[in-house]
């Protein structure tokens, strides 16, 4: 625990770590607290009056269908970070696990699992998330989950790999060995231990990814199906008034800037601090 | 050396046919898990008679085993044959060729400018580190990092295409030309046309381009033959260009293969926002259509792009840094 305090610590001390922590706090507070105050984000109060421009009752305005676009904006944000952090939290899981057995067993093991991760890292994923997703009708969102959770770890796979083979004969390791501790003990409890740093990098820029790809996909009405509300299909719906309501699609598209920038920034923070830390 | 390098080259190589061998395996896979059929869409749309599907099957080679099905279609990759298209009804590798021109104009441009202004730009940034312009510039590019492409299309689309008609917002002519207008005029609308989705592609990969050139650049200028280049007295805009610079451009390199699926898949979103007639729309609407061989067209195609490129940029290394190859 208080190597995270720690690294919280060095984090909040440069600006825009801070700057991403608040951005970020807010979007996910906001995502908590605002629902039960804003309108339903499904509700059509006045169909007849169509997209109406910001004003106070409606600060972002309506869309076509006279939805509330800071509603959608904001349970839009609720799918897209809880869509995001799991897919993440699978990739991860994935490539720590083929990572760590690749990087200890190494030989023939080592050279099947890098086969497939290269084979996985020259597809660009886009193509492999196209090609899983063209045969659903309408994909349910534990499966998108999945999907997008699976396809993201090849990266962090080598990341956790090439830690591992550097720290294998660390003469931590060796020591530990020489005491007589197992296999799954120095595997779980003295080399896992050891990539957390790398690993929450990628973690982070992991999830600024996925955002953007998720957002894309719903955009191309492959992703968070209707009537779930989320940012890339708010700009696909948002497509045929572009020009007459514009706010209907440039709310959603600055949520989704925001948000990737405030993680990019997170993300940058945090790899600033675990190199100048040499961990 | 010399036959260093081309050993070298040829285990390379022998790697790259393994990684491909593997995509190839992968994306077979990937097709035959997914749920459905893929002549699913077809029956959808009208009454369709089992003896119908069942030629439909025969046709495209559904009713043979696994196995052989596996077989024909690894004997046809490897000639470049990715079957016939379930919508267009033609051969994919067709589709693809007539798409690949457009595509690689929008690529090549974005690429150029990348290689032009992205680098000049981050060239900038790291000799005024810490100034007012670096920050300024690390913000802009930080910004154009996180625009969704598709939406910064739209955005521009709506903003130049539209409200201020300064360009064309979709296609890659003006279908109201004049058929006999010459050459000047005919390039001078392909440009036009360019523009807007050249702009959107280069703004979402110039962040890395000018990040990376940065960092690089600023690690160079760390060395000690700078400074001792600098002691001698040697002017300050000659270290820079002549001492730094030189070896900065080096770790750009990498980014060849960093670009090339960027400039792929970015193309997707950009090309369908834009109507551009490439790969990526191809790819876009081969998704709407569940054509399936044609996306496993494009998606082999991508795989192989990529490779490729980190074939090239191993290669450049190789080439231009003796240490490398006396690693290898």
């Amino acid at each position: 625990m208080s190597w995270l305090a720690q690294l919280w610590a060095a984090v909040w001390r440069r600006r825009s770590g801070r700057f991403a922590a608040v951005a970020l706090a807010t979007i996910a507070l906001a995502a908590i607290v605002l629902p039960p105050v804003l309108p339903d984000p499904a509700a059509q109060p006045d169909i007849v009056a169509g997209a109406t421009p910001p004003a106070s009752a409606h600060p972002f305005g309506t869309d076509q269908l006279s939805r509330d676009v800071l509603s959608r904006v904001v349970s839009g944000a609720r799918v897209s970070l809880a869509v995001a952090a799991l897919a993440v939290l699978v990739s991860m899981t994935i490539g720590a696990a083929v990572g760590l057995t690749a990087g200890y067993f190494g030989g023939s093991v080592d050279a099947l699992l890098m086969r497939i991760v290269d084979a996985g890292l020259a597809i660009p994923r886009l193509f492999i998330l196209l090609l899983l997703l063209a045969v659903w009708e309408r994909i349910p969102l534990p499966a998108l989950v999945l999907i997008l959770g699976t396809t993201g770890w090849f990266g962090a796979s080598r990341l956790v790999r090439g830690e591992v083979i550097r720290l294998r004969h660390e003469p931590f390791v060796s020591g530990a060995e020489a005491l007589g501790a197992g296999r799954r003990r120095v595997m779980f409890r003295h080399l896992l231990p050891n990539t957390a740093g790398p690993l929450l990098v990628a973690a982070t820029l992991g999830v600024s990814d996925v955002i953007l790809l998720e957002a894309g996909l719903s955009f191309l009405g492959l992703g968070i199906q209707p009537p779930t509300p989320s940012w890339g299909a708010m700009i696909l719906d948002a497509k045929p008034v572009l020009v007459v309501a514009p706010w209907t699609s440039l709310f959603p598209g600055l949520a989704i800037v925001v948000t990737v920038l405030a993680v990019n920034l997170l993300g940058d923070a945090l790899s600033d601090v675990l190199d100048s830390s040499g961990a | 050396m010399a036959r260093g390098l081309s050993g070298w080259l040829a285990a390379r190589a022998v790697q790259a046919m393994a990684t491909l061998a593997v995509v190839l395996i992968l994306l077979f896979v990937l097709m035959r898990i997914a749920p459905g059929d893929p002549l699913g869409r077809l029956a959808s749309d009208r009454p369709i008679t089992p003896a119908e599907t069942a030629a439909l099957r025969a046709r495209y080679g559904l009713d043979r085993p696994i196995a052989a099905q596996f077989a024909s279609y690894v004997q046809g990759a490897v000639r470049g044959d990715f079957g016939t298209s379930i919508e267009y009804g033609r051969p994919v590798g067709a589709l693809i060729a007539e798409r690949l021109p457009a595509t690689f104009l929008l690529g090549g441009v974005v690429l150029l400018v990348n290689f032009t202004v992205g680098i000049w730009l981050g060239a900038l940034q790291a000799t005024n580190r810490g100034t007012l312009l670096d920050r300024l510039l690390t913000a802009v590019s930080l910004a154009g990092h996180a625009v969704p492409s598709f939406w910064l299309g739209l955005v521009l689309a709506w903003l130049v295409g539209v409200r201020w008609r300064l360009l064309p917002a979709a296609g890659m002519q003006n279908p109201l030309l004049d058929p006999d207008a010459g050459l000047a005029a005919r390039t001078a609308d392909l440009l036009a046309h360019l523009a807007l989705p050249a702009l959107t592609l280069c703004v979402v990969s110039l962040a890395g381009t000018m990040r990376y050139q940065r960092r690089a650049m600023i690690e160079v200028l760390r060395f000690p033959y700078i400074a001792t280049a600098r002691a001698k007295g040697v002017p300050e805009s000659q270290v820079l260009h002549r001492h730094a610079w030189r070896n900065a451009l080096f770790p750009v390199l990498t980014l060849f293969g960093l670009w090339l699926p960027i400039l792929v898949t970015g193309a997707v979103f950009v090309e369908s926002v834009f109507a551009w007639p490439g790969l990526g729309l191809l790819a876009a609407d081969a998704v709407g259509a569940r054509d399936y061989p044609l996306l496993m067209g494009t998606a082999a195609l991508a795989a192989g792009l990529v490779i490729l490129g980190g074939i090239v940029t191993d290669l450049a290394y190789a080439m231009l840094d003796p240490r490398v190859r006396a690693a290898a």
